[in-house]
């Protein structure tokens, strides 16, 4: 990989190197928060915050971590700053803070935190580790609020909680999609969007691990 | 360089001194945010109670309005006494329900709304006067389908005439039984009677499906059979002689405090009149 640069460490994670998309990671909090978009938009920034500073502090002391205990110094960097934008989150947002429930905690486990600190922060300047957490945060953003946009429009009729398609619950005409506010959507439009991405981005699409055999003959299963 | 740094020395330096940094941090963060953090809790809980009373106007400052219009009270659930025993800004009725000390396990049959211990007090919330409230506002509690229901239940002066309900915490489906938050739901308590004319004490409020026939009728929740069984099981529970059945009786047979019946009736009308 060629030496990093700030302005590519900032928009790669975007498209070309999408922390979802791309890597796969931080699934699970993609589904559980994004049935409407201001509750995506809070857990972007929190993730981006949790992202930039660990990846920053861990860079900052990479000379000095050893390698036995290096994951755990990891993890303990970003539990603190988790815990610290909960609190944070639990003082000056208590609505959002509600909604989110036990996901900002589970930033802990998210592994695109984990990801960063262990794949980039360790061997990089904390400057540019910090603009690749942001990167990585926004490349995660970008998922969450499409997917959040999506869920929210079709499954309540509404954006940011303003409505737009009145629902038949509240006397308008619009019959709101109930499978788009239940986790499972989110799988459909992830998997939407990496086809889209790979689409454009062929480069991005893994070479087969195995080759597929015929289908079994009639005869060959008696 | 690399082999300083995983000599057993330095191992333990930098895990000690990150573990002395972190908590510093964690501490200072949990310790300056703590009062912004109960004053929001607090703040949550007194929106909640003025939205089921239909006193909260978008804007309005929450704290001041609530100390004005709102008595807090503790009572006896046994006896349906007001005590003096607990404070009752402070109690929290969950948290006392999972103390022994404090609460009393409940046989199969007495629990109906599914929550293994009740507590022996609880807080009322009385709007207007507090010998003759315009409005009570009681906490209720059950199972939902997927989890615990929290809510309140605002009742008039009379002890009987449901004004409305409201949950600040569920888990139920979003778009099925998540429909317990939609206030076109919300406001069809308004008028419903938790007990029947002809049968005083048993609780006869249900959700039905297929439309209300009577007031002690709700419609239920579209597509949300469980929701609407477990709203039903913890209104039930709540208004019958384990819940708050002996304190709203003093209400309806009207010696609730000093107050005499024909007092009571007019102030019921006067509201009637004023809504």
């Amino acid at each position: 990989m060629a030496e990093p640069t700030p302005k590519g460490v900032l928009l790669t994670p975007l498209f070309r190197n999408n922390p979802i998309a791309l890597q796969i990671l931080g699934i699970c909090s993609a589904l559980a928060v994004t049935s409407s978009l201001s509750v995506s938009l809070v857990m972007t920034l929190a993730v981006m915050s949790v992202t930039a500073f660990s990846s920053m502090f861990v860079s900052l002391i990479r000379n000095h971590i050893p390698s036995s205990i290096r994951i755990i110094v990891q993890m303990t960097i970003i539990a603190s700053l988790v815990i610290v934008v909960d609190q944070v989150l639990k003082a000056y947002a208590y609505d959002m803070s509600k909604q989110l429930s036990v996901f900002v905690g589970l930033i802990i486990t998210n592994c695109i935190v984990m990801g960063r600190a262990e794949g980039f922060a360790m061997t990089n300047t904390p400057g540019l580790s910090f603009l690749d957490g942001i990167g990585n945060g926004l490349g995660y953003g970008f998922i969450l609020m499409t997917v959040g946009f999506i869920r929210e429009l079709f499954g309540s009729g509404s954006l940011f909680g303003v409505t737009i398609l009145e629902t038949v619950q509240n006397g308008g005409w619009y019959v709101p999609n109930g499978l788009l506010l239940l986790p499972p959507s989110a799988f459909f439009i992830i998997g939407l969007i990496i086809w889209v991405l790979r689409s454009i981005h062929p480069d991005q699409v893994e070479s087969n691990e195995f080759v597929m055999k015929h289908n079994t003959e009639p005869k060959e299963a008696v | 360089m690399a082999k300083d740094n995983n000599s057993i020395g330095k191992v333990l330096t930098v895990a000690f001194s990150l573990c002395l940094v972190c908590s510093i941090i964690v501490s200072t963060a949990a310790v300056a945010l703590r009062s912004k953090q109960a004053e929001n809790q607090e703040l949550d809980r007194k929106t909640n109670i003025l939205a089921v009373a239909d006193l909260l106007e978008p804007g309005m400052n929450v704290g001041e309005e609530f100390a004005k219009a709102v008595t807090p009270k503790a009572v006896e659930l046994a006896s349906g006494e007001y005590t003096d025993a607990v404070d009752a800004t402070s109690y929290d009725g969950l948290t006392a329900a999972k103390d022994p000390e404090q609460s009393r396990k409940l046989t199969a049959d007495e629990d109906i709304a599914g929550i293994g211990r009740e507590e022996k007090f609880s807080t009322v919330y009385l709007v207007g006067d507090t010998e003759n409230p315009e409005k009570i506002i009681l906490p209720i509690r059950g199972q939902g389908l997927w989890g615990l229901m929290q809510g309140y239940l605002s009742v008039k002066g009379d002890g009987n005439t449901i004004t409305g309900i409201t949950f600040f915490s569920h888990s139920e489906t979003p778009g099925l039984g998540g429909e317990v938050d939609n206030p076109r739901w919300k406001a069809k308590w308004d008028g419903k009677e938790i007990y029947a004319a002809d049968d005083g004490d048993t609780p006869a409020i249900e959700l039905v499906k297929g439309g209300a026939s009577n007031p002690n009728q709700v419609d239920a929740l579209s597509g949300a059979s469980l929701t609407s069984r477990g709203v039903t099981h913890l209104v039930q529970f709540w208004m019958g002689a384990e819940g708050f059945g002996p304190y709203l009786e003093r209400f309806r047979s009207g010696d609730a405090g000093a107050a005499d019946e024909s007092q009571a009736a007019a102030v019921t009308t006067d509201e009637t009149e004023g809504a």
